[in-house]
């Protein structure tokens, strides 16, 4: 973790910096516009864009896709991820198929997901899912492995179940591990839903980035990429926030 | 509760001393670890029964079996040979635990083994949460056991909240939550200086009074075992096995005073030349 009080002047100063050397650029080499707009025209483009209804539909639908793609891989991550953790022999049956599904690049799977579930947000929502959910699960499965022994040694003593175990000890004690899944899955949601719908589909930021692109309105395309940026940044740090609530004892979540 | 028998060496008889409590009888306890072909033997031939009530100290050095031994009896390990009955009852039903005798069974390890996600009230009332005790009951229970073990007030705190000498109380108190007819200790003050200690020492002596629970405390500490025993069963190592068991005929309840007693130190003594034999 960083130090806040050093950051929250480093930072601006920094972005101030690389924004005027981006201005400086364009400016000094008379970079056409087409190639790369002012930092002031795309300012423009933004407040043009957040001005129009249009851009708020897009978002919603962006920000479903993103939102319902996470939810899901978060479900099916800690479920699978727990029952992986927890038997042994399934987690080394399967490891190197979740090995090979991992390493697979999940992008090139979007054709297929356009066949099966249409252009509709149906396909980005399962794009967003399935690459948001290895993370988490693989994350899970961590958590419940370092389970402290003497913790288990409790249970055991306490004649506890199964079940038991994994709601009272197991789960708990996974969840810093879980969280830090689902800090990296709700990046690549965002990253799915939207490259979803840069491939196919006729809603949301994503496909907006392409349509000003095909309109050579260049500006505009900076202009959508800045919202996406804010949209994801907004969700990352709603979801780190839920550490600070859901882990309020782990060291990590004191933000110091 | 003051026991009238003479020193017993190498005699397993237990003590009669009426309380209450649960017995524990261990017949050919053996346990060895690794696969069968390149076993080490770890423990052998313990046979040994312990009163209702009584406080038996399990010393010896490191290697000698002694934790080994509290498992056993604790049910998280089954020997590989010899039996274990609690109460007259088998702890284990051939590959399972008998769910009837674990619930008479509280076990404090050498690390409090706090769950940091759960307050200390919490930590204390989770056997009774596992048992599907209600809420405020659970509440209520807690904060006797507080009461207790002296940690009243803390209830609402987190475990790091807490020093290493109360998160060992607590760790008491969640094993007494269930009012378990026996506890087992396995060094569970080790990890503590010397002073909290000698306190701690002094607060079981006063807890296992007033709870008339049957105690069996592994220490590797010859002053803390003749403080606090009824009988102790010194353990030689490689392989462990029972090498003497002492009767500790000191009144109670006992004081910090007791330890400097000619009385006192003779029992230290006589248990520290029989260690030095090991060696």
């Amino acid at each position: 973790m960083f130090k806040f009080n050093t950051s929250w002047i480093a930072t601006p100063i920094v972005l101030a910096l690389l924004i005027g050397i981006w201005h400086a650029y364009v400016t000094i080499f008379s970079v056409s516009p087409f190639i790369l707009p002012s930092p002031f025209a795309v300012w423009q483009a933004v407040l043009v864009l957040l001005a129009d209804p249009r851009t708020w539909q897009h978002t919603l639908i962006t920000l479903y896709e993103i939102v319902a793609g996470f939810i899901l891989a978060v479900i099916i991550g800690i479920v699978f991820g727990g029952f992986l953790g927890k038997i042994r022999w399934l987690e080394q049956t399967l490891n190197p198929l979740i090995v090979g599904l991992q390493v697979m690049p999940k992008v090139a799977l979007i054709p297929l997901f356009i066949v099966w579930f249409g252009f509709g947000v149906t396909s980005k929502i399962v794009l967003a899912a399935v690459i948001a959910f290895f993370p988490i699960m693989t994350n899970t499965i961590l958590g419940i492995k370092s389970v402290e022994m003497g913790h288990r040694d409790v249970m055991l003593a306490l004649n506890a179940s199964r079940w038991q175990t994994f709601r009272d000890v197991e789960l708990p004690s996974a969840m810093p591990f879980i969280l830090t899944g689902m800090e990296v899955g709700i990046v690549l949601a965002t990253i799915g839903a939207i490259v979803g719908e840069y491939l196919g589909g006729s809603q949301g930021l994503g496909y907006m980035a392409v349509a000003t692109l095909n309109a050579f309105d260049v500006q505009s395309m900076f202009g959508v990429i800045f919202v996406l940026t804010i949209l994801g940044l907004i969700l990352y740090f709603l979801v780190v926030m839920l550490r600070r609530y859901l882990t309020p004892w782990h060291a990590a979540a004191k933000n110091d | 509760m003051s026991v009238t028998e003479k020193a017993a060496i190498q005699t397993t008889a237990a003590p009669t001393t009426g309380a209450r409590g649960a017995g524990i009888k261990l017949a050919g306890v053996e346990q060895r670890y690794g696969d069968p072909k390149s076993s080490v033997l770890a423990l052998t031939d313990v046979n040994l029964e312990i009163g209702k009530g009584e406080f038996l100290v399990l010393l010896g050095p490191s290697g000698c079996g002694k934790t080994t031994l509290m498992r056993i009896i604790a049910g998280l390990l089954k020997s590989t040979s010899g039996k274990v009955e609690i109460d007259g009852q088998p702890l284990w039903n051939g590959n399972r635990r008998n769910d009837k005798v674990m619930e008479e069974l509280g076990v404090v390890f050498q690390d409090a083994n706090m769950f940091p996600w759960l307050t200390i009230e919490d930590n204390i009332a989770l056997p009774l949460k596992l048992r599907g005790v209600s809420k405020t009951e659970r509440r209520k229970r807690a904060s006797e056991l507080c009461e207790l073990v002296g940690i009243k007030g803390f209830e609402k705190r987190w475990p790091r909240e807490l020093s290493g000498g109360m998160r060992q109380r607590a760790a008491i108190a969640r094993a007494l939550s269930c009012k378990p007819q026996i506890l087992l200790m396995d060094e569970p003050f080790g990890a503590l200086d010397a002073m909290t200690r000698e306190q701690m020492n002094l607060e079981l002596q006063r807890i296992w009074m007033e709870s008339g629970c049957t105690v069996v405390l592994v220490t590797h500490s010859i002053r803390e075992a003749v403080f606090l025993a009824d009988r102790v069963l010194l353990l030689s190592p490689r392989p462990g096995r029972m090498d003497t068991l002492k009767t500790i005929e000191i009144a109670r309840p006992r004081s910090a005073y007791d330890q400097s007693t000619p009385e006192f130190q003779a029992y230290e003594l006589e248990l520290r030349k029989r260690l030095d034999t090991f060696a």
